[in-house]
């Protein structure tokens, strides 16, 4: 029982570069630069301040309501605490953290039995996992124990997204090649919490030795599922993931849960293995820096706060870059400045070349009508396009443009090279800032 | 912040995505223009080298006009997405092979100028520029009409523009009542008079082929259109042999090369999979219509033209429901 979403492309996926490449460690740098927003929701209160010692894992900002803490991810000193430039483009208030190297671990770091694993509630764990500052790792960020939290008793349907559809990256396929039993332990620890017997990771057919890796350590009594899909992006998208696996549709404007279903990264589930069982936070995560001018791609495990000047110095560029991404090349963020550290949702830092220039002056549609075979959605970017030129916020939600999931198929596809993306996220954000206004009319 | 860069890029920032495919409008015209190889390399073989000639006069005009027009209006100049190459080519193939050269000139002029540029260049025109160029061109009934044998024996001499041996075209039985004396092979070869480009069915549906492998169109709308046709001219034939009418509507005339290349075109054809199903039909009743009762032999290109105009309609039609709509809204999108 397989599904096929609507849709999508087959962009060349360029993933042989790093594929083969083993996960290395990267050298810890002297100075790390711990964003206290790595997460949707709101911003942690730095809990340290200039000159403070820090240990490794030790909690470093925190804040109520819809948060997760950030840790320190060496042992050194409080340089500074400062607004620093940010992936997003902006500045974020950041910690700065000079490495002492001596690696000194926070106290409460230690390694669970398995009957203590065993004993925890799934109270305890959501608990455990807010505390080690999990959040959705493959990009969106969304805080794990909230996602956790809000699907008990509503969840039926656990996928695990291996998917990674975007062109370059790498990274979860080397995590679930060289790390199967920390992914399938996660798994478990997240089938214990949501109380389900059964869980699906999801690859694409382009990963088949990712798929053997975990498959060896799968028994037929644990209920996890391996399935491979067509590589097609965007596969690893959340809702068209559901579908491929569920045949469900998430409703418009609704979440996951509405049809029952979860689903999280493979690298978070590494993350919660490693905060139940290791009592590791969330400190380090790995991410592949690859890229069409790069020399030598590589997978690295990389400490949060790690800043991209010194990634691209690991791999090195045979030119001068066009665009260096925070992502992969259809959803990711152009950066300007490289200083900008790498938090918890970057899993890849993707470094393009000028061959990669493509956006012509005087864009015109010339109605081939390929956006709409591309779209996942079903959208009709073409009249949404028309829309933003008509800039009539009525006739912008007429055509759905707030079910646009910013996927980039259209605009990939696009022969007159109309930067559609661009067009529906500023669309997108007039329409929310309309409503906004039309609230605070009310009131 | 700046203390802290260790080395300085010319970064480009963008909005996502950051690779694209490798298709482009340009690459998709040049795709359309190689699809028109063989129809073109058709056209000197039967009606020897004045339809080349015809052929560049016309692409060169069309080029000119659109350049000078940018120029003159200092807006940014687009020819070199090979748009206006198409509609040249286009416009020389649904001309005779004797067309003046002053005269395709005009034509060129009115379908770039008038039809194209004046509605705000390529995407904005409502019709499609070289089946108007064609019908401003019946302002000259008498030269658009006068038609050679095929062959080069009865070619018309590239200079000067001189009388020439004319003879009826296969569509001109027809619209009489009667099977053209031609037989089915030539129709299918392109053995017999007509305009430039549009008698040979063969080359033109190697360029049919050409395109739907480079998935440059769909064969939604050729499909409909034919498959009208021919369900019209099935069920009502002329003369005593119903399937040999049927094959001579679908050959003779330019309605292989009216629904593979003209109502083809992107910017005056529906977006939408049934708006191009219902446009297809459209234009294979109104063709037959013509052809059956109209005052002119041909009904390829009005057809064509009177659907141009109703896109704006069918676009409302067969819009996909997206994706998570609740199942009441049902196929209203």
């Amino acid at each position: 029982m397989a599904f096929s979403f609507f849709g999508g492309i087959h962009p060349a996926d360029h993933k042989q570069l790093s594929c083969d490449v083993p996960i290395r460690r990267f050298p810890e740098p002297d100075v790390l630069v711990v964003p206290l927003s790595q997460h949707i929701g709101a911003p942690c209160k730095p809990l340290v301040k200039k000159g403070d010692q820090v240990a490794k894992g030790q909690k470093i900002g925190d804040n109520t309501g819809l948060c997760v803490p950030v840790h320190s991810p060496v042992s050194g000193k409080v340089k500074a605490v400062e607004m620093r430039a940010h992936t997003s483009g902006t500045t974020m208030m950041s910690v700065v953290i000079e490495n002492d190297r001596q690696d000194t671990p926070d106290p409460q770091i230690r390694k669970r039995s398995p009957e203590e694993v065993a004993a925890l509630t799934p109270e305890d764990l959501i608990g455990l996992i807010r505390e080690a500052g999990i959040v959705g790792m493959g990009g969106a960020t969304f805080p794990t124990h909230v996602k956790l939290s809000s699907g008990l008793g509503k969840v039926d349907t656990i996928i695990i997204n291996a998917g990674e559809c975007e062109p370059y990256i790498t990274a979860d396929d080397r995590l679930c090649r060289e790390f199967p039993e920390a992914v399938i332990a996660g798994v478990k620890i997240v089938m214990k919490i949501l109380g389900l017997s059964t869980a699906c990771i999801a690859l694409e057919d382009n990963k088949p030795q990712a798929a053997r890796a975990l498959r060896a350590f799968l028994a037929p009594e644990d209920g996890i599922t391996v399935r491979t899909l067509p590589s097609r992006y965007p596969q690893g998208a959340e809702k068209q993931l559901i579908y491929a696996v569920t045949g469900r549709q998430v409703p418009s404007g609704g979440l996951p849960a509405a049809v029952g279903c979860a689903v999280f990264n493979a690298a978070t589930c590494k993350a919660i293995h490693d905060a139940v069982w290791e009592g590791v936070p969330l400190i380090e995560r790995i991410v592949t820096v690859s890229g069409n001018i790069v020399m030598a791609p590589k997978n690295l495990i990389v400490p949060i706060g790690t800043s991209f000047n010194d990634l691209l110095e690991a791999v090195g560029h045979s030119e001068n870059p066009y665009k260096v991404i925070s992502g992969g090349p259809m959803m990711g963020v152009t950066q300007y400045d490289l200083s900008v550290p790498t938090t918890k949702g970057t899993n890849a830092v993707t470094i393009l070349g000028h061959k990669h220039q493509y956006l012509v002056e005087h864009p015109q549609c010339i109605r081939c009508g390929r956006c709409i075979d591309a779209c996942p959605m079903k959208l009709m970017p073409v009249l949404m396009y028309k829309s933003l030129q008509s800039g009539d916020v009525e006739n912008m939600k007429s055509v759905h443009m707030m079910d646009c999931i910013e996927c980039g198929c259209c605009a990939y596809t696009c022969p007159a090279c109309l930067p559609l993306v661009l067009g529906f996220r500023s669309g997108k954000q007039r329409i929310r800032d309309h409503a906004a206004a039309a609230a605070s009319k009310k009131l | 912040m700046a203390h802290q860069m260790k080395y300085f890029y010319e970064l480009t920032i963008s909005s996502s995505p950051h690779i694209h495919s490798k298709a482009t409008t340009r690459t998709i015209m040049r795709d359309v223009l190689i699809a028109l190889l063989p129809a073109l390399a058709g056209a000197v073989y039967f009606f020897g080298p004045r339809a080349l000639v015809v052929t560049l006069i016309s692409v060169a005009a069309c080029v000119l006009f659109e350049w000078g027009w940018s120029r003159l209006l200092k807006r940014p100049d687009k020819t070199y997405d090979l748009s206006a190459v198409v509609t040249g080519v286009l416009l020389a193939f649904v001309c005779p092979p004797t067309i003046p050269y002053w005269m395709i000139v005009i034509g060129d002029f009115f379908a770039i100028i008038v039809v194209k540029m004046l509605f705000g260049g390529i995407g904005h025109n409502v019709v499609n520029p070289a089946l108007a160029g064609r019908a401003f061109l019946f302002s000259w009934p008498v030269a658009m009409s006068t038609w050679v044998k095929a062959g080069w024996e009865n070619a018309a001499p590239v200079f000067p523009d001189v009388d020439v041996v004319t003879a009826a075209t296969p569509l001109a039985a027809m619209h009489q009542g009667q099977l053209p004396e031609e037989g089915l092979l030539d129709l299918f070869l392109g053995n017999v008079g007509g305009c430039i480009g549009e008698t040979s069915a063969l080359l033109l549906l190697v360029g049919f082929a050409y395109l739907l492998i480079r998935k440059v169109i769909s064969p939604r709308i050729p499909l409909a259109y034919l498959g009208t046709v021919a369900v019209l001219a099935f069920l009502f034939p002329m003369g005593n042999d119903r399937l040999l009418w049927t094959g001579c509507q679908l050959l003779g005339g330019g309605l292989i090369l009216g629904a593979v290349f003209m109502a083809t075109d992107y910017v005056t054809s529906p977006v939408t999979k049934l708006g191009q199903v219902v446009y297809g039909v459209g234009c294979g009743v109104l063709t037959v219509l013509i052809r059956y009762f109209g005052g002119y032999n041909e009904g390829v290109s009005y057809a064509i033209l009177v659907m141009n105009c109703c896109v704006v309609l069918l676009d409302r039609i067969g819009r996909p429901t997206k994706f998570g709509a609740p199942k009441k809204e049902g196929k209203k999108v």
